[in-house]
């Protein structure tokens, strides 16, 4: 303990390893090194590794969930599991593409929606004069620490307890059914306007269809339980980003915003043509973080909805898991997680991709603008 | 709306507008601290109602569900029931808490290890391990349900204590953490040590263990937290509910047949047990929570 209290002031202190000794004296190094890491890598192998390589093999066979999938007799698929998906009209493909298509607007709402709001808490908390900083940073930052199974309990009561729409009802509303709304809310607007009636839809979009599903299941938007599950989602998950957009305020320096400031450019000016701009690689982030996480929602679908009301909220993750879990197709369920890794897998190496281009660019852009402040 | 925090911002080379400005910088303060406000009552309401409703009877709470008063106070539906009626509670609290020690405990030391040796250690592979290590970060957890499944079976102990311990264990994201902690700190106290003779376990324990505190803490603090709310990993490793953790039994609770409208006191009070342990942590250590949060989305 007595190295802790002469260690700390050096801890920060950060400059690049250089190795003073030869490989000599470090003999034993290659011994204990591996002895170091073995018990992490060997439990990274036996619980990571070789379980995608199990379920990889399982994917190619029509493995019932009696007896082992790993005897040479085991009933073979090859590629059926995966072409079932794409290629073959039914059931699986029905409830596959239904997937896709939920995952698809909850995307479309989630991402830009919990990445605006984490930039707007971020953008009110940074405030320096701001009373109760702390306070406010915590009670936005709070959900996304606690337990998923917890939080979804409490929306549950919010929307199907009665919460919500007792708020409603005092404003003179009546709310929806939330959680048991299975109705398409791009059909409610279109029944709204007068332009589709959802009791009749038109036959033109009911008749026709792609990939097992009508068009009028296609544009049908998220259902009503969808929007609440997104509200739930965005509500938790905004603290994250927005510790992540502070971190990023806090780098701007700020001679810059002086050097605005001194140019006369006013609040909206400053936030549009200085403070966004240098936030462009964290808002990158953001949004592809927010992009892969939107793609593997389950425990919120698993405990608030089970993919009902009518399939409306059955994401990939979760279909994935009741075809081996419940109907014991287990390999039409690994299948689907190949696909879906496979998905994010390209969302993620996309990223990582530009990210290091970004931070090059980014280093170059801030020398830039430190210069242009400077002589501005 | 936004920009109107910054114009509240009294800076010094703005003073000279202040009488110009003095209005509007008023109005946009307040403004500010409305939508605050706003905000932090939609942020806070809901944890409210889940504290109030832990004490409100079963027909209380289905009758004024906005209630900011239990009328009549009573545990009668909620705490109490998880007390003594509710089958499973106790036994699923004490295997929370025997899963979230085991957990954090062999993942700080594995990690704390594992870091150090891939951050300081020459050894014939550590570039490829380290490179494994950085692609099994990029596998998400959710495509690992039925892969899970099937490891545990294979080896024959799904549904049992290893199951909910040992995957658990497996954490990519703290070896890079920690990784990323030595090669950050000086190595002179480590040399100046070795040079006393130190052998590499002892040296790692003695001395480069207690320099690593405030890294250690922030992968204590990510494994509690991790390890206490996990769901989905413990979802497919067990199905009796003797091995239920808290979030298994609570889930299990709200997506039973019991009847989904009711016993809103009882298993509101159950999600507030589950979140005041992570919220007392969370109160004390915050900052190392946001380390975390920042080291995960570099990592990301």
């Amino acid at each position: 303990m007595a190295a802790a209290t002469t260690a700390e002031p050096i801890a920060p202190a950060s400059r690049p390893l250089r190795r003073k000794h030869g490989g000599g004296t470090r003999g034993p190094e290659r011994t204990t090194g591996w002895l170091f890491v073995s018990p992490a890598v060997a439990l990274l192998v036996l619980f990571l590794a070789v379980p995608v390589l199990m379920a990889l093999w399982v994917s190619f066979t029509d493995w019932n969930g009696i007896g082992t999938p790993f005897r040479l007799n085991v009933p073979k698929a090859g590629l059926r599991n995966y072409t079932d998906l794409f290629t073959k009209d039914g059931l699986t493909r029905q409830d596959f593409m239904t997937s896709i298509r939920n995952i698809f607007y909850y995307t479309l709402l989630v991402v830009p929606l919990q990445t605006s709001l984490a930039l707007s808490l971020a953008l009110l908390v940074n405030g320096k004069m701001l009373k109760a900083k702390g306070f406010f940073r915590s009670a936005f930052y709070f959900p996304s620490v606690t337990s998923s199974v917890a939080i979804t309990t409490v929306f549950l009561f919010v929307f199907n307890g009665g919460a919500l729409n007792s708020i409603l009802a005092k404003v003179g509303i009546s709310g929806p059914n939330w959680l048991n709304d299975s109705n398409g809310v791009v059909q409610n607007l279109l029944g709204a306007l007068g332009i589709a009636d959802p009791a009749n839809p038109p036959s033109a979009l009911v008749n026709h269809g792609f990939l097992s599903l009508t068009w009028w299941d296609w544009i049908a938007g998220p259902s009503v339980a969808m929007c609440a599950i997104i509200a739930l989602v965005v509500w938790t998950t905004a603290g994250t980003f927005m510790v992540i957009y502070l971190a990023a305020l806090q780098d701007i320096s700020a001679d810059i915003e002086e050097a605005s400031l001194l140019d006369g450019a006013n609040p909206w000016q400053r936030l549009r043509y200085v403070v966004l701009p240098m936030l462009k690689p964290t808002t990158f982030l953001v949004l592809t973080l927010g992009l892969i996480g939107s793609w593997q929602v389950f425990d919120q679908v698993y405990l608030a909805t089970q993919g009902g009301p009518d399939k409306t909220t059955l994401s990939p993750a979760y279909l994935s898991y009741t075809s081996g879990f419940k109907d014991h197709s287990w390999g039409v369920g690994s299948a689907m997680a190949f696909v879906l890794f496979a998905i994010i897998i390209i969302f993620t190496l996309l990223q990582r991709f530009i990210m290091r281009d970004r931070t090059e660019a980014k280093a170059r852009s801030r020398r830039r603008a430190a210069r242009r402040a400077k002589v501005g | 709306m936004v920009a109107t925090v910054h114009g509240s911002r009294p800076r010094k080379p703005a003073k000279r507008h202040r009488t110009a400005h003095g209005g509007r910088s008023f109005t946009a303060t307040f403004l500010a601290y409305a939508v605050l406000v706003f905000l932090a009552l939609v942020y806070l309401v809901p944890f409210l109602l889940q504290i109030v409703t832990s004490f409100k009877t079963q027909t209380d709470a289905a009758n004024h569900p906005l209630g900011l008063i239990p009328h009549p106070v009573s545990t009668r539906d909620s705490i109490g029931r998880l007390a003594n009626g509710s089958p499973g509670f106790p036994r699923a609290l004490a295997n929370s808490v025997l899963v979230t020690v085991l957990v954090t405990a062999g993942r700080v030391f594995l990690d704390s290890m594992a870091g150090y040796a891939l951050a300081r250690l020459r050894f014939p592979g550590r570039r490829i391990v380290f490179g494994a290590i950085l692609a099994v970060l990029a596998v998400p957890g959710v495509v690992l349900l039925i892969p899970k499944f099937l490891v545990l079976n294979r080896l024959g102990i799904y549904d049992s204590y290893p199951a909910l311990v040992l995957p658990l264990l497996a954490d990519a994201a703290g070896i890079f953490i920690m990784k990323q902690f030595f090669e950050s700190v000086s190595e002179n106290i480590e040399e100046a040590a070795r040079i006393d003779g130190a052998g590499t376990f002892r040296l790692f324990w003695s001395v480069v263990l207690p320099m690593a505190r405030p890294a250690l803490i922030t992968l204590t603090i990510l494994s509690f937290q991790g390890s206490w709310n996990e769901f989905a990993q413990v979802l497919v490793s067990v199905q009796s509910p003797q091995y239920y953790t808290l979030p298994l039994w609570l889930g299990n609770l709200v997506t039973g047949s019991l009847g989904a409208g009711t016993q809103y006191p009882l298993k509101l009070s159950g999600a507030l047990l589950a979140t005041i342990p992570v919220a007392l942590v969370f109160a004390l250590l915050q900052r190392y929570f946001i380390r975390g949060a920042n080291e995960g989305a570099v990592k990301g």
